[in-house]
């Protein structure tokens, strides 16, 4: 199969501006920036809590959440898709079939990714830091937040990872968006889509857009670590 | 692992790798109404049991499926949409197109029916309703052989869809059916597809019984010129099993839930 001239249309499209392609990138970038945006904080405190506090039930809840890390996206978007459906209890809310219904997809697959990297960077954290800080009058939520930010380059590790998660993700995505042009398609199902119909330059080009986002998202996290993680 | 899965493992692959070389199997690409309504499952069997061959298949729209056939990647092609299969031929992609069967399409949409369509049977003017009506619509948009017929309406009436309730999802007709039952959307459906997902969308079959609402299907094998690799023998054993007599028996026999979704048409095409 030629593959040249599918990767000629593909460059044509991006850089001439296809509104379609564009609106597809879009959508992908709003809806895992929003999801991640809404799920961070309460990941983030959550892991923490699992990684200071000692509780009964402590171990079997890590391991809990560790384990969702494994779980099948197209297991999350079957119960969103079943929770969601007109037949389902949250039916009449109309959300399958929305950019809405990914994003609580997309929340849900990043949810671990968070809790379990925030766990590893807050345990590796120095834990003087946190006495440090009570000893000189710190609260607890004080001296916590102090502890975050001694860690922040492992929280922004989770974060990138969350989003990375979120934004190639393919089959919950394409169970509670359905794949519907100018309002649920994003960059992964619309690549599974242009491949099954057999046009292949909009399924370069998307995912040509996704390997730059990949790319530069890291090199973002490389660049700020160098400058303020060096110690 | 241990290691004797590990030998167990590769002598299977193996054996699966000979048996595909040497057995020579068939392999077709159909449209997702010939799988989703469950004729070849009813079909394939009894095509594999008289000629003691075996046929893979992969069921997707008609544009994927004449594309596979374009790219050699499979040896026969079932579909349904007849300019772009006469382009097919023309262009020396396939040989011995042969007419095998038909359908029917039907407008189907919600049981509150806003648009009013019940009871029509002209597709043409029960889309400019749905257009005039700004009730939603959902397409497959996949370039399948529906999508094309959905596409050619609309060119016929001169109404270029698009807007916020006209719902393109790029995906088969089960998932498209599924969306428009969620969306309490019209769709265009082939019967067969469209009864299967009838119970479980709760969408009504609104217009039907047009002329121009007629879906046949053809078969067409890769041309070998183009491709000598590919298993045009077993190809031509295939065409000429569905258009023999016993295999319009077949076709004609299926039955789903006591209806008759297929017409054989070998020979005698009703358009």
């Amino acid at each position: 199969m030629d593959l040249l001239e599918p990767t000629r249309q593909a460059f044509a499209l991006l850089f001439g501006g296809d509104p379609e392609l564009w609106q597809i990138i879009w959508l992908s970038l709003w809806v895992s920036v929003a999801a991640i945006a809404l799920v961070a904080a309460p990941s983030i405190a959550l892991g923490f809590l699992l990684a200071k506090k000692r509780f009964p039930g402590q171990r079997a809840a890590v391991v809990l959440v560790q384990a969702l890390l494994s779980f099948p996206t197209v297991v999350i978007g079957l119960v969103i898709y079943l929770l969601l459906s007109r037949r389902g209890p949250l039916g009449s809310f109309d959300l399958l079939f929305t950019p809405w219904a990914i994003m609580v997809g997309y929340m849900v697959i990043a949810f671990p990714i968070l809790v379990v990297f925030t766990i590893a960077a807050v345990q590796g954290a120095d834990p003087r830091v946190y006495e440090t800080a009570r000893c000189l009058g710190a609260g607890r939520f004080a001296a916590s937040l102090t502890t975050l930010r001694e860690v922040r380059f492992g929280i922004l590790a989770a974060v990138v990872n969350g989003f990375g998660r979120a934004i190639s993700e393919v089959g919950c995505a394409i169970m509670v968006g359905g794949n519907i042009a100018g309002l649920t398609r994003n960059i992964p199902t619309a690549i599974a889509l242009e491949t099954t119909k057999g046009d292949f330059a909009q399924g370069i080009a998307l995912g040509f857009v996704l390997m730059v986002v990949a790319l530069g998202v890291n090199v973002l996290l490389a660049l700020l670590q160098g400058q303020g993680g060096l110690r | 692992m241990k290691p004797g899965f590990a030998v167990r493992l590769a002598a299977a692959a193996l054996a699966f790798c000979a048996a595909s070389a040497f057995a020579k199997d068939i392999k077709m690409a159909t449209t997702t109404s010939t799988d989703n309504s469950g004729l070849l499952q009813v079909l394939l069997p009894k095509f594999e049991a008289d000629c003691g061959c075996k046929i893979h298949y992969t069921a997707v729209g008609t544009g994927a499926a004449l594309k596979l056939g374009q790219n050699g990647d499979v040896d026969v092609v079932l579909v349904h949409a007849r300019p772009a299969e006469n382009k097919f031929v023309a262009a020396g992609y396939g040989v011995n197109r042969r007419d095998v069967m038909y359908n029917d399409f039907v407008i189907v949409g919600p049981a509150s029916d806003p648009a009013g369509l019940k009871g029509m049977h002209d597709p043409l003017a029960a889309l400019k309703k749905i257009y005039a009506s700004g009730a939603t619509f959902v397409s497959r948009g996949d370039d399948s052989g529906t999508n094309k017929k959905e596409l050619a309406y609309w060119k016929a009436i001169g109404i270029k869809p698009g807007g916020p309730h006209y719902l393109a999802v790029g995906q088969g007709m089960g998932a498209t059916l599924t969306v428009a039952g969620e969306k309490q959307a019209y769709t265009l459906s082939d019967r067969a597809t469209y009864t299967t997902y009838a119970a479980k969308t709760g969408l009504e079959i609104l217009v039907q019984g047009d002329k121009k609402l007629l879906n046949p299907y053809g078969v067409i094998a890769v041309n070998p010129k183009r491709y000598p690799k590919i298993n045009y023998k077993g190809a031509m054993t295939f065409i000429k099993w569905m258009t023999s007599r016993t295999g319009q028996k077949a076709i004609g026999g299926y039955r789903f839930r006591g209806a008759q979704l297929f017409h054989p048409d070998y020979g005698h095409p009703p358009h």
